[in-house]
């Protein structure tokens, strides 16, 4: 059930960028993945919590770019 | 375009309350840049290819000024809320537009939402208390749908409990066209006017917690703020826009998941599934009204065909949700389909600001459904439900339940 190898390594393959020009507070990303995206109080836009999630959030925040209606989060998923 | 296309009446007619048009698999498939012909006699062209409506939706050049001179009118009686007056007090475009959308989107956050929550639940529990009350069968439309959202608006501009249902009125009103007739609908919009213009009035006096005293607390326009006209339209948009559209998709998703009851067992057995289960409603509802009209106003290509400056565009998000070239077994209404990036709410700067309102109303309407009425079912087969053509919005006329 719990995987005890090294962790941390994991952490680096995935990162998120976001646009807030592009971004229309839709909101989504935040239902999605809590915890590494949020919204700023004043206005909606998105705001990147974390831009190098760990592996347990990568399903969704992938979930959360491609559902994106601004198109607004990008991925790299080999940095 | 080929030659041997013929002209569409659009909307395409259809008597399934649930299922779609065959047109749309075929237009997809043979003709996806489809010349149709509206209501008005007047020429637009449809789009129901996933990547094209979503490209359109996206793109500057395909604007909402559909009062232009050359633009289509969608209906002999007139656009209703797409065009007119008072559409035209919210910047349409460009950075004016984002910035309204952004003094307004700080009442549709997610955080917001979650706050919202518990009372959207209670304001739930107590309609369901109420149609209990009044025995099975019931209608669902009428008993939970319709009012659950007009609740939900009013609590957010600060509107009195006790006018609730004249706001139910005015939205109805002012969404039907063709159930009232423009007279009606005229007065309707006078009188909702009115009361806007005094509930401004009385948050400028005495300002609430509540998007409207917060709208005028940003000051005028020299403070980055709104006029008072743009404050009124706002929130008279807020209600048009998203009232009727959720009430009908409330009865639609219902509805869909009882028409085949395996499809509520499993939401039973397992309500983790309940935030996919509302994403593949929105996804799989055939009936969603007209689509969205836009209005070329510079030369653009979709799909290989070169459409000219004036032309006007309606995109099916419907028919592109059912695109197979994007969704595996789009025929299938899967409860767990996931990511599933349908096209209900449009998409780009101009997707729907109240979508985050919209999916937690579903999701409550959903949650708490199932937990109350788990024996809920259809009260008449599926054949018998009957589709309601407004302008804008589609919806089932009633959604007889018994529990």
């Amino acid at each position: 059930m719990t995987y005890d190898g090294p962790i941390g390594e994991e952490d680096t393959d995935m990162k998120v960028v976001t646009d807030e020009a592009k971004c229309c507070g839709a909101g989504q990303c935040v239902l999605l993945a809590p915890e590494v995206f949020g919204q700023r109080d004043e206005d909606g836009v998105v705001v990147l919590l974390e831009p190098r999630p760990a592996e347990d959030r990568h399903a969704a925040v992938r979930e959360a770019a491609a559902v994106c209606p601004g198109a607004a989060i990008r991925l790299d998923e080999d940095a | 375009m080929s030659a041997d296309e013929q002209t569409l009446s659009y909307p395409i007619p259809n008597d399934a309350a649930l299922d779609p048009p065959a047109e749309w698999a075929e237009l997809r498939a043979g003709c996806p840049v489809a010349h149709v012909r509206l209501p008005s006699g007047d020429r637009a062209t449809l789009l129901t290819r996933y990547t094209d409506v979503k490209r359109v939706l996206a793109d500057p050049r395909s604007t909402r000024l559909l009062n232009a001179p050359d633009a289509a009118r969608l209906s002999a009686e007139g656009d209703g809320v797409f065009s007119g007056e008072l559409a035209a007090i919210i910047p349409d475009s460009g950075a004016e537009h984002q910035h309204w959308r952004r003094l307004v989107g700080r009442w549709f956050t997610a955080k917001r939402m979650n706050a919202l929550r518990p009372a959207m639940v209670q304001i739930a529990e107590d309609l369901i208390d109420d149609m209990v009350k009044r025995g099975a069968p019931g209608d669902l439309r009428a008993g939970l749908g319709f009012p659950l959202p007009v609740y939900v608006i009013c609590d957010m501009l600060g509107v009195p409990a006790a006018d609730r249902d004249r706001f139910s009125y005015w939205s109805d009103t002012l969404l039907n066209l063709t159930r009232y007739g423009k007279e009606e609908a005229d007065a309707a919009q006078g009188e909702f006017f009115e009361y806007m213009s005094g509930l401004v009035a009385a948050k400028r006096a005495e300002p609430g917690d509540d998007l409207l005293s917060e709208l005028i607390a940003a000051g005028g326009p020299e403070d980055g703020g709104l006029t008072d006209v743009q404050i009124l339209v706002t929130g008279m948009a807020l209600l048009v826009a998203g009232h009727e559209t959720t009430a009908n998709m409330i009865g639609k998703m219902v509805a869909m998941l009882l028409a085949d009851r395996t499809r509520w067992e499993r939401l039973l057995a397992d309500p983790s599934l309940i935030r996919t289960a509302v994403e593949e409603s929105l996804r799989f509802d055939a009936n969603a009204g007209f689509g969205l009209p836009r209005y070329l106003n510079a030369e653009t290509e979709v799909g290989g065909t070169v459409l000219p400056r004036g032309t006007t565009v309606v995109c099916s998000m419907a028919a592109a949700n059912r695109d197979e070239t994007v969704f595996g077994n789009a025929g299938e209404m899967d409860l767990a389909r996931s990511p599933n990036p349908h096209l209900a709410f449009g998409h780009g700067a101009h997707s729907c600001l109240g979508q985050a309102l919209a999916r937690t109303e579903l999701q409550v309407a959903l949650e708490v459904l199932l937990r109350r009425l788990p024996t809920l079912e259809l009260a008449v087969p599926v054949e018998k439900l009957e589709r309601v053509e407004g302008l804008a919005v589609g919806g089932l006329r009633e959604v007889p339940v018994r529990w």
